[in-house]
């Protein structure tokens, strides 16, 4: 019997609950959260009535569904590298705890189908859901992860959709507002991956993913970070003013985007384990912050 | 030390407060008092989200020193600004010299006492102003009783300096485990008075 048989019958032989929590822990509930959190915010963003409830539950429903299935399609075309990284190997696809050819199925059912309801939505919005599925899948994931260590910009291009395609719902067309909202996204993510590359490093060399340390040193890695966290900060807060958030708001933005550019200078200067996992952390924070901050 | 859960929250809640005051706790003031509070519930804020992600071990860090000035002074100059209009110009010279003295007597190694000093001078005078005159004022009548809680909040803070201070010199009154948990919420009760002061005050 092959191991993929073998892995298999395991699969089957699990009890249902099981199978959904890994199935559960394959969409990474997270960080899914999290650029679900920015879909909202980019809708919301549009001034459109917050009691909208019909709206927003199918929203949230269609793009939770799409960045799953994307998530989900990941984890079944990355099972080879994510079995060689510490960090990674325990997860249910590296460990062959479900049965590969599932996984595969279910990714495409949940991107189909969160695609699918998008596009009923509305049309321009399913377009941009499909854009962030497609270029985090195929462009991200397939074509260039295990190319070249630019490979981010384009998963960062992936994970700026949500909020486009939020406001894109919201108002009926892509505005500028949107555009640098989804540009905030694509320099924040540099920050958040950046960082996490430096502390993983010796798993992406493992497995033999070109990343930006590996590739042009720590140094431009660090540089990188902090510019990439002044644009993201420049961003937000043009786009805050854009939408014409309240000034006591754009203040807490600006106070919170502060915190940001400060470790962005620290880990530059005085580079150190702790500050670099600070800025990985403070950056998720910032951004789930922001993206409340939207709401107002 | 260890962060426990209950340390997380309090510090949360404390970040959620400075949060609140720079949003919408000092919407209608002049344009100095809303920078000064803005700067010093913003550290509040961002160092109340720096020790929830890094743990005690930042407090370790020198930069505390400098950074912890910032928040009596910025607060002391916005009740200066707002509460003593013949002192503004004096006491917003005293904030930037003071600012600037601390950060450079901590950054440059010195022998003498110059720094402690530097620093009991700026924690006195900004301390004293926090503490004092908003329970002048409500004694007087200028504002209503209840901003005296920034001077409650202005007493707390100092305490929470002077074991932070005791920490750092090597000698505290109390053990380092007892002064780092009570920390969170002495941090919390700090911010939580000062946002209920200039709420009801």
């Amino acid at each position: 019997m092959t191991a993929a048989a073998q892995s298999s019958t395991a699969n089957y032989q699990l009890p249902i609950t099981k199978r959904i929590a890994l199935y559960w822990s394959l969409t990474k509930p997270l960080q899914s959260g999290l650029l679900l959190a920015t879909g909202l915010a980019g809708y919301m963003s549009a001034r459109c009535p917050v009691f909208n409830m019909g709206t927003i539950l199918q929203l949230a429903a269609s793009l939770f569904l799409a960045i799953a299935g994307s998530t989900v399609l990941n984890m079944w075309w990355d099972r080879d590298i994510d079995a060689k990284m510490g960090r990674t190997k325990k997860r249910a696809t590296s460990k062959g705890l479900v049965d590969e050819n599932e996984v595969l199925r279910v990714g495409l059912i949940l991107s189909v189908i969160g695609v699918g309801w998008a596009v009923a939505m509305d049309a321009l919005y399913g377009l941009i859901v499909f854009a962030g599925l497609f270029f985090d899948v195929v462009v991200y994931s397939i074509w260039l992860k295990r190319r070249t260590a630019w490979s981010i910009v384009w998963g960062g291009i992936s994970g700026a959709m949500p909020i486009l395609a939020g406001r894109a719902l919201g108002l009926g067309f892509i505005d500028w507002v949107g555009v640098t909202l989804a540009l905030g996204i694509l320099f924040w993510i540099p920050t958040h991956t950046l960082t996490f590359s430096m502390k993983f490093a010796k798993d992406y060399e493992a497995a033999c993913v070109p990343t930006f340390p590996s590739t042009y040193g720590l140094g431009v890695t660090r540089a990188t970070i902090a510019i990439s966290s002044v644009l993201a900060a420049a961003a937000m807060i043009v786009a805050g003013y854009g939408i014409g958030m309240a000034w006591g708001f754009l203040r807490l933005l600006g106070v919170l985007s502060a915190g940001l550019l400060i470790l962005a200078v620290v880990i530059t200067f005085k580079p150190s384990e702790r500050i670099n996992f600070g800025l990985f952390k403070y950056a998720s924070i910032y951004m789930l912050a922001s993206m409340i901050l939207l709401f107002f | 030390m260890k962060m426990s859960a209950l340390d997380r929250v309090l510090l949360l809640l404390t970040g959620l407060l400075a949060a609140y005051q720079v949003a919408v706790g000092i919407d209608g003031l002049g344009t100095v008092p809303i920078i000064a509070y803005t700067i010093g519930f913003g550290v509040l804020l961002v160092a109340g989200l720096l020790i929830f992600i890094l743990g005690f071990d930042v407090l370790d860090s020198p930069v505390v020193v400098v950074v912890s000035t910032i928040i009596p002074l910025t607060l002391s100059l916005g009740l200066v600004w707002q509460h003593l209009a013949s002192f503004r110009t004096s006491y917003l010279v005293f904030t930037i010299v003071s600012f600037l003295a601390v950060s450079l007597t901590r950054s440059i190694p010195m022998q003498n006492k110059l720094p402690v000093i530097v620093l009991a001078v700026t924690h006195g005078i900004s301390g004293m102003t926090i503490f004092l005159l908003p329970i002048i004022l409500s004694i007087q009548g200028a504002v209503q009783p209840l901003f005296s809680l920034v001077g409650v909040g202005g007493a707390l803070i100092g305490v929470g300096g002077l074991l932070l201070s005791f920490l750092k010199t090597g000698r505290p009154i109390l053990s380092r485990e007892t002064i780092l948990r009570l920390f969170p919420t002495l941090l919390l009760l700090t911010t939580a008075f000062f946002v209920a002061g200039f709420k009801f005050g």
